[in-house]
């Protein structure tokens, strides 16, 4: 197995598609950690993952089929979780391991499959080329611009879904696009991160954010900031020390995470945050 | 009449809910709905407010059948039983109250915070509230749209003494001054008689709908209605 790490011509590409992922990640993170659905990411990226492999193995462009197959899988587990009330996680289990089963008999059934495009899908890839970027960048401003015209119903739906009911929003019409935009987001995210990194864009900078911030929109801006610090200096790292990129980026989220609990724990913020529901 | 209720009817896999129910709400009424744990208080606020829609009978809000349209929504303010605020979420009062809000006025959330008194706590975090300034801030965000109808399901269960007066006396207020109607649902009967002016009896079917004084005041109703698995309430009246 090969890691890519950052190479100083793809820097430009990768930070400037890391910097969209990463503000992209926190907004919709922010939705699925809120509703107690941290791991939805992980789900659809290893749901992805099946779509990755029939993909490769179909010979069609895998990041479209995964796409359709995250979404749609989502979508389908989503409907029948509220008609036969099946809790979150247990959606989140059949999600991931049904995702990554499809996927593993794929790649072991295609003889010419090449491995090395199997693990730029796991583990994420340091050289993007400029139409990846392109369409990363479309991509997340066409999510970004949605969630701005439909942040109150969703925050609302996301806060108290009978409350929102009540007050006549469609509350499960924005469940469906947020799992839609959350699909969506995953397979672009993909290229950056990988399946096995990706909830750690979407977790660990907004849980990081909540330890400080008092309101949505300040945790928002937070949680972007920390993922965008995450991401250039997780790339900065790779480059310096030749290492694996989404490793470096994950593990920089990590460690702000930590240090935002020591910084809490030592009392230098007074701001309630996740960490005083353990006192 | 801006609420008329006809034969309502809501079976649960075979046991009855609501039998039979028919009641109409004036405007201006302030009514307390009040019957024993499971009479079927919030079955019938969760059909009011479209949350259930299995369901016999027709009920209308202005003139219109609610399973034809949703816009009588919009005109009516609702607050939960208790209100299940994750203590960590991370939205201020003000923020509460704007997510419910049609427009984007700013002036109406802060003329909604002064009528429950937590203007001065607008930028606290939802979750550092007690449960009874929460149940100020749920009115709040009820009344950021300017509705014609507010809807409460037991709003004060454990609620301190302190609380539940201002919670009532801001109910008294708004219905007096801002002429909004009020449907409470509650199992506190002194607090019915005090601050109600109509008064519902329900147990699964309606056996009074009618003025609180006369409810109250009549021997024969109260001998009945504590016959109808209330006798502890009754004897603390």
């Amino acid at each position: 197995m090969t890691f890519e790490a950052v190479t100083y011509e793809s820097i430009p590409h990768a930070l400037i598609s890391g910097i969209a992922i990463s503000i992209l990640c926190s907004a919709v993170g922010l939705f699925l950690v809120l509703r107690k659905f941290s791991l939805f990411g992980d789900a659809l990226a290893h749901s992805a993952f099946g779509g990755v492999a029939f993909g490769l193995f179909i010979g069609i462009y895998p990041l479209w089929i995964a796409c359709g197959v995250a979404i749609l899988s989502a979508l389908g587990l989503t409907t029948i979780r509220q008609k036969f009330d099946i809790s979150s996680d247990a959606i989140v289990a059949i999600l991931l391991a049904t995702g990554l089963g499809a996927g593993v008999i794929l790649v072991s059934m295609s003889d010419d499959l090449d491995l090395h495009d199997i693990e730029e899908f796991l583990f994420g890839s340091a050289i993007i080329n400029t139409q990846s970027v392109i369409e990363i960048l479309g991509l997340s401003g066409g999510i970004l611009a949605i969630l701005f015209f439909t942040y109150k119903k969703l925050l609302y739906s996301t806060f108290s879904e009978e409350q929102a009911k009540a007050a006549g929003i469609p509350v499960d019409k924005m469940s469906y696009l947020l799992i839609a935009m959350a699909g969506v987001t995953v397979i672009i995210s993909m290229q950056l991160v990988g399946v096995l990194l990706i909830s750690a864009l979407f977790v660990l900078p907004n849980v990081s954010a909540m330890l400080y911030a008092r309101s949505f929109k300040q945790t928002m801006f937070l949680s972007m900031s920390f993922a965008i610090s995450a991401t250039v200096s997780g790339i900065i790292i790779s480059y310096q020390f030749d290492i694996a990129q989404s490793g470096c980026i994950v593990l920089v989220a990590a460690a702000i995470f930590v240090g935002s609990l020591i910084v809490k724990s030592a009392g230098l913020v007074k701001t309630a945050g996740i960490i005083a529901k353990t006192r | 009449m801006i609420v008329d209720i006809e034969n309502l009817s809501v079976d649960y896999s075979g046991i009855k809910a609501l039998d039979n129910l028919s009641f109409g709400i004036d405007e201006g009424d302030f009514l307390g709905i009040i019957g024993p744990n499971g009479a079927g208080k919030s079955t019938l606020f969760r059909c009011m407010l479209g949350l259930h829609t299995e369901y016999d009978g027709t009920i209308k809000f202005f003139d219109q059948d609610i399973r034809d349209s949703r816009k009588y929504l919009s005109q009516v303010g609702f607050v939960p039983q208790k209100p299940v605020v994750d203590r960590n979420f991370p939205a201020t009062i003000r923020e509460v109250i704007s997510m419910s809000q049609n427009s984007n006025d700013s002036k109406k959330v802060e003329e909604a915070l002064q009528k429950v008194w937590m203007h001065e706590l607008a930028d606290r975090r939802i979750g550092d509230l007690s449960v009874g300034q929460q149940q100020r801030v749920f009115i709040a965000k009820a009344l950021v749209n300017s509705p014609k109808i507010l809807v409460l399901d037991e709003p004060v269960t454990g609620i301190d003494v302190y609380n539940k007066d201002l919670f009532f006396q801001i109910l008294s207020e708004l219905n007096t001054r801002e002429k909004i109607s009020i449907i409470w649902s509650s199992h506190d009967l002194d607090a019915v008689e005090r601050v109600a002016n109509k008064v519902a009896c329900l147990n699964k079917t309606l056996f009074f709908h009618g003025i609180s004084k006369e409810f109250f005041s009549d021997e024969e109703m109260l001998k009945k209605y504590s016959e109808t698995s209330m006798q502890m309430h009754m004897h603390h009246h």
